[in-house]
């Protein structure tokens, strides 16, 4: 009987193993593909670090770059300042929209980027007519395009704690609206907020087809545009980029881990 | 500090085709301890968010120290509340929960002030403890130092214990009886346990779809209920026929006064348990059927007839009325409402 037992337990172990490193050899043998070709050019790692050299030598890059941190930056600023609120008073005051707002919230997952290209070109002649053709424009296009994983991470902080009978409790102790969403709400949906921002910023620093396709420069379209003269550049960039991505997925799952070993021992 | 005069005036408030609050008028003198009992959807909630200023009412007026604060946002309102939900704010350590009220009103020495209050309820050792490093009745405390912590013209309490085991009930209700005692707070404490409500308020108001079916003191409304829904909400009641003779009535053979002149000569009496006695007597034309011990005293259910008769005796006695058992049935001679 235990010889049986040692048997498939032996089995199992071989098939975790053999699924782990087939798993793990097609993720990472792309990456090791990219490090490797992008060290090709013993150039390329030091100049990337060094950046009046980088944005002299490609200012397409370094404008694109540029344009990407801000635009992520911006987005997740928007973002916020738009959905928090309404979020939170959708809770309080107009719980039966909620179904609605939550659809509409996403939507944009549903409809390709090209469609909604489609859409936005003849709106985005009037955001040119008015406020100019910078690729910061592009924030507009972006905030919508995020409200569907920053909406789910707001609600799911919101539904964690009891905001109508703490908006409440403020109130009744003298504490004006401000009062309440900067000391009471805010605070108490701070990971979800961070959550938020961090998914934010992964999807507007790896967007392509929009500011593409509205003729406008960020990191994707530079790299892109670099892939044809230097390669090996494109590539470290992508790379970098890609690293950032995971950076910030990582501490988003810590964030996520804290806060329900936080609850847990509530 | 003594309390100010508090008047709610013809409150009107419908949800869709419900009137939750149906004309209320409920006047609540400086310093005085008012409960609001009533089953649920009575509008007792409602009339006190309405007096907090977290609803709006259709019509009427909040009087407040003679003042109109009809208009006034629930943050202007200065009122205490607690809540029935945990309401502390997570984020925030028990003592900073209190203060809270108190550094918006930019009070110097809100700490101390916080701290204070604090051991008022009983809880200064646990000052510095997060929400969730503390018992229900514990937070419950801490909101009701948060509350008080303001000086509040009005404390508000919506069904702060109905959360809380029956232990921690008992005590904190006695607590809040003994605070509100001692700060001299004008309080309106909404709660659908009649049990609460007797034991700790002045007066007690019980509310129907929308209305106050009475307002008077504890004993009053158990002893001689204003109408027949007072009389069945408040405290366990039988409903048993009874024949107009006079000015009494007769049940069960024995005659009673009323408290109510009769519409028409069969009516039903609402009888309290413990105004029945039922004895041992094998020519009883009672019957036991059940008992149940409740410490003290405890319950037995006779059947008479065709009637169940719920009567309520000490404990000790509980030995002779063994299901089973014939039994006398008498009634004490208090006056009895009509169903």
């Amino acid at each position: 009987m235990a010889g049986v037992i040692a048997r498939r337990a032996r089995k199992q172990r071989i098939f975790r193993w053999t699924v782990l490193i087939v798993l793990g050899v097609f993720f990472v043998l792309p990456f090791v593909a990219m490090v490797e070709f992008s060290t090709r050019d013993s150039q390329t790692w030091p100049l990337l670090v060094d950046w009046p050299a980088l944005s002299e030598r490609y200012p397409a890059l370094a404008e694109g770059i540029t344009n990407s941190l801000l635009q992520a930056a911006l987005t997740a600023l928007l973002m916020l300042v738009l959905l928090v609120p309404t979020a939170v008073w959708v809770r309080l005051r107009l719980p039966r929209l909620r179904r609605l707002v939550e659809f509409i919230c996403l939507l944009p997952l549903t409809i390709p980027a090209i469609v909604l290209v489609v859409g936005l070109a003849p709106v985005y002649a009037w955001v040119t007519y008015f406020l100019g053709g910078s690729s910061l424009t592009l924030v507009f296009a972006y905030t919508v395009l995020v409200l569907p994983y920053a909406y789910r991470a707001i609600d799911a902080g919101l539904s964690a704690i009891d905001v109508k009978t703490l908006a409440e409790a403020a109130r009744s102790l003298g504490a004006g609206w401000g009062t309440v969403m900067w000391r009471v709400v805010l605070p108490n949906i701070r990971s979800a907020v961070l959550s938020a921002a961090f998914l934010t910023v992964a999807l507007v620093l790896g967007e392509f087809t929009i500011a593409s396709l509205l003729n406008r420069t960020n990191l994707q379209v530079a790299i892109n545009f670099l892939g044809k003269s230097s390669a090996t550049m494109s590539v470290a960039v992508s790379l970098t980029s890609l690293l950032l991505a995971f950076v910030l997925l990582l501490l988003l799952s810590l964030l996520g881990g804290r806060r329900r070993t936080s609850k847990e021992s509530s | 500090m003594t309390g100010v005069a508090v008047h709610l005036k013809g409150l009107r408030r419908s949800f869709g085709p419900t009137h939750a609050l149906d004309n209320l008028d409920l006047a609540i003198e400086p310093g005085e301890f008012i409960a609001l009992l009533g089953p649920s959807g009575c509008g007792k909630t409602t009339a006190l968010r309405v007096l907090a200023g977290l609803e709006d009412a259709d019509s009427g007026e909040v009087l407040v120290g003679g003042k109109d604060v009809s208009s006034l946002p629930a943050n202007r309102r200065d009122m205490g509340m607690v809540f029935q939900a945990y309401s502390l704010f997570p984020h925030l350590t028990a003592l900073a929960n209190v203060s809270f009220g108190l550094s918006l009103r930019g009070r110097t020495k809100s700490l101390t002030r916080a701290r204070e209050m604090l051991e008022l309820v009983g809880i200064g050792q646990f000052a510095d403890r997060y929400p969730h490093q503390l018992s229900g009745g514990q937070q419950q405390r801490v909101a009701l130092a948060r509350a008080l912590a303001i000086e509040p013209s009005v404390l508000l309490l919506d069904e702060p214990l109905s959360a809380l085991d029956a232990k921690v009930r008992v005590q904190l209700r006695d607590e809040i009886k003994r605070i509100q005692t001692e700060v001299g707070t004008t309080t309106l404490f909404v709660t659908h346990d009649q049990e609460e409500a007797l034991a700790v308020a002045d007066r007690v108001g019980v509310m129907r779809a929308g209305k106050l079916e009475q307002l008077a003191a504890p004993a009053d409304i158990y002893l001689t209920p204003a109408t027949p829904f007072v009389a069945e909400f408040v405290g366990l009641s039988n409903r048993l026929p009874g024949t107009v003779v006079g000015n009494e009535v007769e049940v069960l053979g024995t005659r009673l006064p009323m408290l109510s002149p009769a519409s028409s000569p069969s009516v039903t009496a609402l009888i309290r348990p413990e105004s029945v006695q039922v004895t041992a007597d094998p020519e009883g034309s009672g019957r036991v059927l059940t008992t149940s011990f409740l410490g003290a005293i405890s319950k037995v259910t006779v059947s008479v007839g065709d009637e169940l008769v719920v009567a309520q005796v000490a404990t000790d006695r509980l030995a002779s009325l063994a299901p089973g058992t014939p039994v006398r049935v008498t009634l004490q001679p208090n006056p009895v409402a009509l169903a």
